[in-house]
């Protein structure tokens, strides 16, 4: 029954929404004021796209009955992520996790190196995993995802819950969500993640009941529910072939660059002046001979490591042969040099090459090919060890600093599905300062940023339309910002200098524009289960800085390679008073909506600007003015103070942006 | 890699600098040759500054040492670095080519 209103009310925002964004792009454009009057349609289509794509995610809600019993022989690893955090709190998460009643065997994931942690955990036998030893120094961490793909490596259940250090666990948790993987297409369990240190008002918007409720849900309906990181339970079977698929990829992708580079090493050391000398000659065709017959290969789709060991048989055969040669030539001179002494006084022994000399001063440190130094380490790069990597199966995803949303993404890719489980079965802390809050936004939106720029779902030819909705949804909310920044400037552009981006506000601009906001209210209402969204609309706006900057970021990140400046999320509040410096744009642009709301009032009095205009500005100027003061909240927020109130408090929502 | 001499009274020393490899053999051979033909058949080749010796080095090296003992002279070898130590050793030269500390040893008991 409620899909149906859902469907209903999702319609008529559609058919509201596009009559009143047509009517702006093709009748109430002003062009006399066409810098300010086309970004803002452009902003006001944003945001239609933005709503469509909402109605897209809860028109397919899916509420799930519980599952089967789970198969009674199911093994699991229960990993907890760390890094930095306080080793009481990583305990009381291992400590809650080893009490889950299901079987299963329990793994501190310890990224910090600490031998404290090893041995808190080894008193109280539970599992302690590091870094083992092929992530030395040189080689990329990848941060989480790195640390799961290690422990992957050393355990073996095949089912892996994952919690972040300060995600406490129920003792139900296995019990209530294990059932699902008797379906042998189900990859993925995703619960929610619900913070227990957030008062009823919520001054962070750390709590996400939209999110881990009707878009989740929606997301679940198409398929494509998401991988949050936390509080989920995978399927190993479904990773390792995920890294598998993974590393084939990388390596031919490697072998094809290696070759490449190759050729042109050789073209460059034929140019040299040593290519003068014969032997170099006979070597660099050697080389590039081996070299062409295995792109030739390649196209015809051989295997990639007998391609790649063929080379090497081919060049190492090289240089054998000129080894050889040299030794052959050297005993002969050995055997004229002993004939001489002969003749000379009478007494000689030959002295022979050692008889492994060849095989000696053929091995790669002390190969006659490293005369051709550039030749040499490119041939080393034609090679199936992945020796970028510190180990070659990365079955969580790297591309991104989400690498859960990746890591989901590309499941559904291999067609595996996943389910959103919704039911809270975990409780975990959230940030309690603003600079922590921002930092970890930040994060989460170039994540996704970053997802969308290497792996644009609308192009995954592997994911249904659904799958590519769902995620682009997602990514499509993190470019507010841009939306923001016009919505704040078009009512301060009108109040001081008069200049309206539309013809005129007349009853043709109500008919249309009010309807479409009651409806577009009314959605979130009945798709949300009346869960309030206010707090959820006032972080997508305020927040607009921290989106704007996840955008150019993961931009320069992505295309330029460029660090993004990551930051992992500090658990423990950080100290200090105060930090206003942190909102500065924000408080910039309130001033400004301040200083317009005044002028704005004094043209009125002056008689330079119309009633009707004010009215409507001076609104948005308040509106604007009510979403940005989430922020005087936030930065004087001192923290969580427990209150005795009941598990049910009526939480807000954070929007998509969790 | 780079090649230079001087000539004594007693013996020739030739210094070489760089990595006595592929390239650099053929000129090693090129300029003892020289020296030989000039008419010093007691030749040191001065490998304190040669860091790394491969295949061809070593047979430009043993090239050299019959070119030396054909005009009636020797060819000795000074200053060798471990790398190149090693390769003498591991091949059985080292029992052609003895190692002198320095150029003016090499020469220094006839």
């Amino acid at each position: 029954m409620t899909r149906f209103w859902t469907r209903l009310i999702v319609l008529l925002t559609v058919i509201l929404g596009v009559n009143y964004v047509a009517w702006r792009w093709m009748a109430s454009l002003n062009w006399d004021a066409w810098w300010i009057a086309v970004p803002l349609v452009i902003a006001e289509t944003y945001s239609l796209i933005d709503v469509m794509l909402f109605g897209l995610t809860v028109w397919n809600i899916k509420f799930r009955k519980p599952p089967p019993p789970p198969p009674a022989d199911a093994t699991v690893d229960v990993f907890i992520t760390t890094y930095n955090e306080p080793f009481d709190l990583v305990m009381t998460t291992a400590l809650a996790a080893k009490d889950i009643r299901w079987p299963h065997s329990t793994w501190i994931l310890d990224d910090g190196d600490r031998p404290e942690m090893r041995e808190l955990a080894e008193s109280n036998a539970i599992g302690y995993v590091k870094r083992g030893a092929g992530w030395t120094p040189d080689m990329p961490r990848h941060a989480k995802a790195g640390n799961l793909n290690n422990a992957l490596m050393v355990t073996s259940g095949e089912y892996l819950l994952i919690l972040d250090a300060d995600q406490i666990p129920e003792p139900d948790i296995l019990d209530k969500t294990l059932g699902y993987f008797n379906d042998d297409k189900v990859a993925l369990v995703q619960t929610p993640q619900y913070f227990i240190n957030v008062p009823a008002d919520d001054p962070l918007g750390s709590q996400a009941p939209l999110f881990y409720g009707p878009i989740q849900q929606g997301k679940d309906g198409w398929n494509a529910a998401f991988f949050c990181g936390s509080n989920a339970i995978l399927r190993r079977e479904a990773l390792m072939q995920l890294g598998l698929v993974g590393y084939v990829k990388a390596t031919e992708k490697s072998v094809r660059r290696a070759l490449a580079a190759s050729r042109t090493a050789i073209k460059k050391a034929r140019r040299s002046p040593e290519a003068e000398n014969p032997l170099v000659e006979q070597m660099l065709n050697e080389v590039e001979a081996a070299t062409e017959s295995a792109q030739k290969e390649l196209e015809t789709g051989a295997s990639l490591s007998e391609i790649t060991y063929r080379v090497r048989r081919k060049v190492d055969d090289a240089v054998r042969t000129l080894v050889a040669a040299d030794f052959s030539a050297l005993q002969s001179d050995l055997d004229e040099i002993a004939a001489m002494e002969l003749a000379h006084v009478g007494e000689s022994g030959v002295t022979t090459v050692a008889s492994d000399a060849v095989d000696r001063m053929s091995g790669r440190d002390w190969s006659p090919l490293g005369a051709l130094e550039s030749v040499h380490a490119v041939l080393d790069a034609i090679s199936v060890e992945r020796t970028d990597e510190a180990q070659p199966i990365m079955p969580l995803a790297t591309i991104s600093v989400t690498e859960d949303m990746a890591t989901a993404m590309r499941l559904h890719g291999l067609g595996w599905k996943s389910v959103y489980h919704h039911e809270i079965l975990a409780y975990g802390l959230a940030p309690e300062d603003v600079k922590t809050m921002l930092t970890q936004r930040l994060r989460w939106a170039q994540g996704t940023m970053q997802v969308l720029l290497r792996e644009n779902p609308l192009v995954q030819r592997s994911l249904t339309w659904g799958q590519r909705l769902m995620y682009f949804s997602t990514m499509w909310t993190y470019l507010s910002g841009f939306a923001a920044v016009i919505y704040f400037a078009a009512p301060i552009i009108y109040l001081t200098l008069g200049i309206l981006p539309v013809n005129s506000i007349s009853v043709d601009f109500f008919i249309r524009f009010i309807p479409f906001m009651v409806v577009n209210q009314l959605l979130f209402l009945v798709a949300g289960h009346g869960i309030p969204t206010w707090r959820g609309q006032q972080y997508s706006l305020a927040l607009f800085p921290t989106w704007i900057k996840a955008c150019t970021t993961a931009a320069r990140n992505v295309w330029f390679g460029r660090p993004l400046g990551f930051a992992v999320t500090p658990k423990a509040r950080q100290s200090g008073g105060p930090s206003w410096s942190l909102i500065r744009p924000q408080i910039i642009v309130a001033v400004l909506l301040a200083i317009a709301l005044v002028v704005g009032l004094t043209r009125l009095l002056a008689g330079m600007s119309e009633p009707l205009g004010t009215l409507v500005n001076v609104a948005w100027v308040a509106f604007d003015l009510v979403v940005l003061s989430v922020l005087v909240k936030a930065v004087l927020y001192k923290g969580f103070v427990p209150e005795v109130v009941g598990p049910e408090r009526p939480e807000e929502r954070n929007a998509d942006a969790v | 890699m780079q090649f230079s001499y001087e000539v004594n009274d007693s013996y020739a020393e030739v210094k070489s600098v760089g990595r006595l490899n592929m390239v650099a053999a053929p000129k090693l051979r090129e300029v003892v040759n020289e020296v030989v033909a000039g008419g010093s058949s007691r030749v040191v080749v001065n490998l304190s500054e040669t860091d790394f010796m491969d295949s061809s080095g070593l047979g430009a090296l043993i090239g050299c040492l019959k070119a030396a003992r054909q005009a009636g002279g020797d060819l000795r070898i000074a200053g060798v670095q471990p790398q190149v130590k090693m390769v003498l050793e591991l091949t059985n030269m080292d029992r052609v080519l003895t190692a002198y500390p320095t150029a003016e040893a090499a020469f220094g008991d006839d």
